[in-house]
């Protein structure tokens, strides 16, 4: 059980909030040994069970996104392989929504805390979840972030997931909308070979593109693929390095913020 | 790995069930696991041997019941069996599929002692 919100998931994780004097490491250990009296009876008892293995995450995604709908906080999960530019559109983002928009990030890596010294760099608050061999973000992680951050009302929350397309798709973090980034250095074949990342996500950013003359990277062909998969997927193709598209994702963030209701 | 993590919530829901009715063993457990929910067996079962040890699932005989994957076509209303998430219609040829099953992960049933 832990002992810091009572909540009981699985976490061997460290969060910091970066940028602050002092870092709040919140190491979760997990007791599982429990001593039970034995005046009962051996007999063998079959307990229909009937729970889904992720409830517990699920659980404290519900938790978490009723924490964001309440305070109007678009949380949006980013998910990629390593390297596809997760953290170059956060860092352009940031830089030209800074009078638009309060933003806040989340950042999650097995180790270091580079990428949140990038965001940092940008004039952001950002915290960081290293997961040690985790490869995923769950929400129990992100729950505890959100207590050290304290987003403001009507803000985005960016949260990047650890670089793998595999199983940050099983782990609902609360999140808003889902967007997966792929780049068109890493074939148009993508959205099939990993079919899960692309069937849970909302909008595709398809980065690079100032690379496609350099490489056989057919757009037509990775949309028609992700489609397959998901046929309502929308794209949204850019450059993080020219800054080509960035407009278009602006937009589309745009149209996902809920402006607050006039009082 | 998303399996360890799996295992490792499969051990948690063991254990605070088998508090809940004062068992100190775990004879059996019945899983549900569909063939789309992204689990991939050979590494679940890599992480059920390393994870289970010392708990109370370390001796219990386990048995799976996959479940395999169908869908229903939002066009034509056909169901069919779906072994990839890309996989069109077999009638229409469309792609907007509803998943009725496969993506089950659950724990079913334990016996305990
Ligand atoms: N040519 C090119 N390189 C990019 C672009 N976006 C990111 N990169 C590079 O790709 C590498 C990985 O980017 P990063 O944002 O760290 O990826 P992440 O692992 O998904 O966060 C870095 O060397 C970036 O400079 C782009 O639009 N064009
Ligand atoms: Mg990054
Ligand atoms: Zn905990
Ligand atoms: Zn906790
Ligand atoms: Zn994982
Ligand atoms: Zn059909």
């Amino acid at each position: 059980m832990c002992a810091t919100c009572g909540c009981d998931a699985n976490a061997s994780s460290s969060i910091r909030q970066i940028g602050e004097d002092h870092d709040h490491s919140h190491d979760h250990t997990h007791d599982h040994t429990h001593s039970h009296g034995h005046g009962h009876s051996h007999s063998k008892t079959i307990v229909e069970v009937e729970k889904d293995v992720l409830y517990e995450n699920n659980l404290l995604a519900q938790r978490n996104r009723g924490y964001f709908d309440a305070k109007n906080i678009l949380a949006l999960n980013l998910v990629s392989s390593p390297g596809s530019g997760k953290t170059s559109l956060l860092e352009r983002t940031l830089t030209d929504l800074k009078d638009q928009f309060t933003c806040y990030v989340i950042e999650g890596d097995q180790q270091t805390s580079r990428d949140a010294d990038r965001i940092h760099a940008t004039g952001t608050k950002v915290a960081q979840i290293n997961t040690g061999k985790g490869c995923h973000l769950d929400a129990h992680m992100i729950l505890h972030a959100l207590q050290g951050m304290k987003p403001v009302e009507n803000s985005i929350l960016f949260i990047e997931n650890v670089g793998n397309l595999v199983c940050p798709a099983m782990f609902d973090l609360g999140e808003k909308e889902r967007v997966v980034i792929i780049s068109v250095t890493e074939g148009d074949d993508k959205p099939i070979k990993y079919p899960d990342m692309f069937h849970t996500s909302t909008v595709c950013v398809i980065n690079k593109t100032d690379l496609l003359p350099y490489v056989p990277f057919s757009m037509e062909k990775v949309k028609e693929y992700a489609r397959q998969v998901n046929p309502d997927l929308q794209f949204i193709e850019v450059s993080c390095t020219s800054g080509e598209g960035l407009p278009q994702w602006y937009q589309w963030l745009k149209e996902k913020v809920l402006l607050p209701q006039s009082v | 790995m998303h399996e360890l993590s799996i295992v490792m919530s499969i051990i948690d829901i063991t254990e605070k069930e088998s508090a809940k009715h004062n068992a100190s063993q775990v004879d059996e457990i019945e899983l549900e696991i569909g063939t789309l929910s992204g689990i991939e067996m050979p590494a679940f079962d890599f992480a059920w041997q390393q994870a289970v040890r010392s708990t109370l699932l370390e001796n219990a005989k386990r048995t799976i019941n996959e479940i395999p994957g169908e869908g229903l076509c939002m066009e034509c209303d056909a169901l069919f069996p779906m072994q990839q998430l890309y996989e069109p219609c077999p009638v229409c040829g469309h792609h907007f599929i509803s998943i009725q099953k496969g993506k089950e992960l659950r724990v079913k049933s334990l016996v305990i002692n």
